[in-house]
C-alpha cells in the first residue's frame, strides 16, 4: 500500500518543521512551505483521488457519527457512574403502610356470634358493625445482608392494640431450590392463608378460614420449602411451629406443638399464559392443644387436630394480559379432625367445609365477585350433645356479591353484600370498604 | 424408598451442575430478542412475557416462578418496571444466582441515560418510576450500551463460548450502527411531526425521530382517561396541530380510536416490542416496522 507510507513522510515532515523554522528564520521558513507545498501537492492530488473511492465504498461519514455517539455514550455512562453514593438513609427498610377500613350494615351483634358445631377462635366473627378500622398494617422489609431478607408486619388488631402479626427472616442464597424461613409468619398451607388480607379479594375471610383457622395460621416457627429444578412449578414444604395459634393453643408438646407439609404445583397453560395459569395444592396442619379457650374461655379442649387443605386456583385474561379484563378462579375445601377431651368429654369429631369464588375484572379498574361458602360438623357422641360442638343439623353458609373500584393500583373501594347464614340465625349484610397503600410498591405472590 | 431417594438426589444435582446453555429469563420480548442475538446456540431464552401484555401488570405466575429457580442470567428493564412482580419472582424462584446485586442479574435501565427522572416522587401525580422512564428499548440508540454490557456479562458467566459472545456481539453492533443510521434516513419525513401518545411510554423514540409529544391521552401515567379528560383532548389535538396518535400492541386502542375519529388525526398501533406485529419478528423488524406504520399514517394523514 501506498498511503500509509505518504503518511508517515508527511508526518515526520511536520515534525521535522519547528527545528528547521528556528534555524532560518521566517524567510525560510517561508520558502520551506512553498517548497514543500509543491512537492506534497501531487501527492495530495493522488490521496485525495484514492480518498474520494474509498468513501464511495466505505460509509466513512456513518462509522464517524457513530463514534462520535459511542463517545457520548461513554461519556453520560460514566457521568451516571460519578453519581454521588446516597445517604445513609438509602440503607432504611421499604416501609409499605396499608390503611383499611369498613362501614358495615348487620342485623346480627358480631359480639355473640356462634355456630353450632364449631369452637370458635377469638377472630372468628363477623366484621365490626358501623364504621370501624379494620386490618390496618405497616411492613417494613429488606434484605438483611447477602443470605438473607428480613420483614415486620405490625397490624391493627380489633381489641385496638397494635400486634406483631409478622416477624421473619428468610434466606435467599440457599443452593438447590431451597429456602428458609424463621421467625413468626403465616403458614404456607391452603391458598389464602398466606396472604395478607388487604389482597383478598372480598371484605372478609371464607367460613373455613374463619371457623377452623381463626382467620388464618400465623404462628412462630420455622419453614422449609423446595423448588424442584423442573419446568412445571412444583414446591414442596413443611413447617413446624410453636402451636400457639388456633387450633392449636398453650404451646404444647413444649413449644412445637404444630407441624405442617405442604405441595404446590402450577403451570400456564399456552405460550406466556395466554390460556391462564393455574395452581394446585394439598396441606396437612397439625396440631397439639394442651388447654385451648374458646367460646369466651367458657370452653376448654386438650388434644390433637388434623387438618387437610385442598386448594385451586384459575386466573385468566385475554392473550394473558391483565391490564384490561381478567378473571379469576379460586376454591379450598377444609377437613378437620378432633380427638382429645373437650369440657373433660370424649371429642372425636370430624368438621369440613369449602368455598369457591370468582372475581372478573370487566374493565380497568372495575371488578365484580361472587363466593359462596359452606361450612358443617358431623353429628357428635351423646356425649357432646348440646355442648358448643353438636351442630344440631346446622349447616354454615354464605353467599356473598362484591363490587370493586380502584382509584389505582393503591386504592380500592369495595361494596359487598352477604346472605349470611354462618350464624344461628340468617343475617343480611352489607360492607363498604376501602383499602390503600401507601409507601414501598408491593408485590404480590400469585 | 431408595428409589425415590436416588430420584430426589438426582434432581438435586441436575439442578447442581451449569447448564450447558446458559438459561436466560427475559422479563419482555425485547431483552429476549437481544439475548437470543447475542447468545447465539450458547444460551436458552425464556421470555416471561409477551407483547400482548402490559408490562406493569404482569402476574407472578408458577410457570415463572418454575423458570426463575432455573435461570442463570435474569434480563429485565429495571426502573420499577416489574416492581409488581419480579421482586416475588425473585423471592420464591430460590435461586441465588440471580439475585439483584450477583452477576446473574442485569437490569438493562442500568447502563442507559434515564428521561423524564421525577424531581418529586408523590404517588398523585400516576404511575411515576423514581429511576426515569422505563421504556428504553423503543430508541434503538438506547440498545448499544446494552448490547454491550449484556455482551460483557454473558462472557463472564459463560467463559467457555467468551469469544463466541464476543464475535456475536461485535456482530449485532457492526449490523444495528448502520441499521439505526438507515432508520433515521427513513424516518426523516416525521421529524418536527406533533403526536399524541396513548401511555408516555414512546418518550425514547419520539426524542430520537425527532418527534414531539404534544398531549398524553391518560392524563396522568397508568391513570385512564375519563370523559372531561377526553373532551379537553378532542379541542386540544388540533390545536396543537396533533396528527398522530400512538398506542402499543398490548394496549386497548378504543380511546385513540375515539380520538382520531373526532379530530382527524390518525390512530396508529404500533408493536412496541417484538411480536407486536407481524414485521416485528425480531429487533430488527420491531423499529424497521415503527417506522413504516408512522411513515404510512403521516402520510396517508
Amino acid at each position: 500500500m501506498m498511503m500509509p507510507r505518504l503518511l508517515t513522510a508527511a508526518f515526520l515532515g511536520l515534525v521535522a518543521l519547528p527545528a528547521r523554522a528556528e534555524e532560518s528564520g521566517l524567510q525560510g521558513v517561508r520558502q520551506e512551505v512553498a517548497r514543500m507545498r509543491a512537492d506534497y501537492e501531487a501527492r495530495i492530488q493522488d490521496l485525495e483521488k484514492r480518498l474520494v473511492q474509498a468513501e464511495t465504498r466505505s460509509t466513512s461519514a456513518d462509522s464517524k457519527a457513530d463514534e462520535a455517539r459511542k463517545t457520548a455514550e461513554q461519556a453520560a455512562d460514566r457521568a451516571k457512574g460519578a453519581k454521588p453514593p446516597e445517604s445513609a438513609s438509602g440503607f432504611n427498610p421499604s416501609i409499605a403502610v396499608v390503611l383499611n377500613g369498613t362501614a358495615t350494615a348487620m342485623k346480627r351483634d358480631p359480639g355473640i356470634y356462634r355456630v353450632p358445631g364449631f369452637a370458635l377462635g377469638d377472630e372468628a366473627k363477623p366484621l365490626e358493625r358501623g364504621l370501624a378500622l379494620g386490618e390496618s398494617e405497616v411492613t417494613f422489609s429488606a434484605s438483611v445482608d447477602q443470605a438473607l431478607y428480613g420483614a415486620l408486619t405490625l397490624a391493627y388488631s380489633r381489641e385496638n392494640t397494635v400486634a406483631v402479626e409478622e416477624a421473619f427472616l428468610q434466606s435467599t442464597a440457599l443452593p438447590w431450590g431451597f429456602t428458609l424461613k424463621g421467625g413468626r409468619f403465616k403458614s404456607g398451607i391452603g391458598y389464602l392463608n398466606e396472604q395478607h388480607a388487604h389482597t383478598w379479594d372480598f371484605a372478609d375471610a371464607p367460613l373455613p378460614y374463619l371457623l377452623m383457622l381463626n382467620g388464618a395460621y400465623a404462628d412462630d416457627g420455622a419453614q422449609l420449602r423446595w423448588l424442584a429444578p423442573t419446568r412445571m412449578f412444583v414446591e414442596l414444604g413443611a413447617e413446624g411451629f410453636r402451636g400457639a395459634a388456633h387450633p392449636a393453643g398453650g404451646a404444647a408438646a413444649k413449644g412445637m406443638g404444630a407441624n405442617s407439609v405442604f405441595a404446590h404445583v402450577g403451570d400456564d397453560i399456552g405460550k406466556g399464559g395466554e390460556w391462564g395459569a393455574w395452581r394446585l395444592g394439598v396441606s396437612e396442619l397439625w396440631t397439639r392443644t394442651e388447654e385451648r379457650k374458646t367460646n369466651s374461655d367458657n370452653d376448654t379442649f386438650a388434644g390433637r387436630d388434623r387438618l387437610t387443605v385442598v386448594d385451586a386456583t384459575y386466573k385468566w385474561a385475554p392473550d394473558g394480559n391483565f391490564a384490561e379484563r381478567h378473571l379469576k378462579l379460586q376454591g379450598e375445601y377444609f377437613h378437620q379432625q378432633e380427638t382429645g377431651r373437650f369440657n373433660e368429654l370424649r371429642d372425636e369429631t370430624t368438621r369440613q367445609g369449602y368455598y369457591a369464588q370468582a372475581v372478573w375484572q370487566f374493565m380497568p379498574r372495575w371488578r365484580a365477585g361472587a363466593r359462596y361458602d359452606r361450612v358443617w360438623a358431623d353429628d357428635v357422641s351423646a356425649d357432646l350433645a348440646e355442648t358448643t360442638l353438636d351442630p344440631q343439623g346446622h349447616v354454615a353458609s354464605r353467599q356473598s356479591l362484591m363490587l370493586d373500584y380502584s382509584t389505582s393500583e393503591f386504592g380500592r373501594f369495595r361494596l359487598q353484600g352477604n346472605l349470611d347464614r354462618s350464624g344461628d340465625k340468617t343475617d343480611q349484610q352489607v360492607i363498604f370498604q376501602y383499602t390503600v397503600s401507601l409507601g414501598a410498591h408491593g408485590a404480590h405472590p400469585y | 424408598m431408595p428409589r425415590i431417594l436416588v430420584a430426589v438426589l438426582g434432581l438435586l444435582l441436575a439442578s447442581a451442575g451449569p447448564a450447558r446453555a446458559l438459561e436466560i429469563f427475559a422479563c419482555e420480548p425485547e431483552w429476549a430478542a437481544l439475548a437470543a442475538e447475542l447468545g447465539g446456540p450458547d444460551v436458552e431464552v425464556f421470555a416471561a412475557t409477551t407483547a400482548r401484555q402490559d408490562p406493569h401488570q404482569i402476574q407472578a405466575r408458577p410457570a415463572l416462578i418454575a423458570r426463575m429457580r432455573a435461570a442463570d442470567l435474569v434480563v429485565c428493564t429495571g426502573a420499577e418496571l416489574e416492581a409488581g412482580w419480579l421482586p416475588v419472582l425473585l423471592r420464591q424462584g430460590a435461586n441465588p444466582r440471580v439475585q439483584p446485586g450477583t452477576p446473574g442479574y442485569f437490569e438493562a435501565a442500568s447502563v442507559v441515560v434515564m428521561k423524564e427522572v421525577p424531581t418529586r416522587l408523590d404517588r398523585a401525580d400516576g404511575d411515576v418510576h423514581a429511576a426515569g422512564n422505563p421504556h428504553i428499548h423503543t430508541d434503538p440508540r438506547n440498545l448499544l450500551p446494552v448490547a454491550r454490557a449484556l455482551g460483557e456479562r454473558l462472557a463472564r458467566l459463560d467463559p467457555a463460548h467468551a469469544e463466541a459472545h464476543g464475535l456475536r456481539q461485535a456482530g449485532f453492533l457492526a449490523r444495528l450502527e448502520p441499521a439505526i443510521g438507515a432508520w433515521e434516513r427513513m424516518a426523516a419525513p416525521l421529524r418536527g411531526v406533533g403526536v399524541a401518545v396513548q401511555h408516555r411510554n414512546w418518550v425514547y423514540m419520539l426524542d430520537w425521530l425527532g418527534m414531539t409529544e404534544e398531549a398524553a391521552i391518560e392524563p396522568k401515567p397508568g391513570v385512564p382517561p375519563g370523559a372531561g379528560h377526553m373532551a379537553r383532548l378532542v379541542e386540544d389535538l388540533p390545536a396543537r396541530k396533533v396528527r398522530l396518535i400512538l398506542s402499543a400492541a398490548y394496549q386497548d386502542g378504543r380511546p385513540s380510536q375515539v380520538l382520531a375519529e373526532r379530530t382527524g388525526a390518525r390512530a396508529v398501533v404500533l408493536p412496541f416490542t417484538v411480536g407486536g406485529s407481524e414485521g416485528a419478528g425480531d429487533l430488527f423488524g420491531l423499529y424497521e416496522d415503527t417506522i413504516r406504520r408512522l411513515l404510512a399514517a403521516h402520510a396517508g394523514g
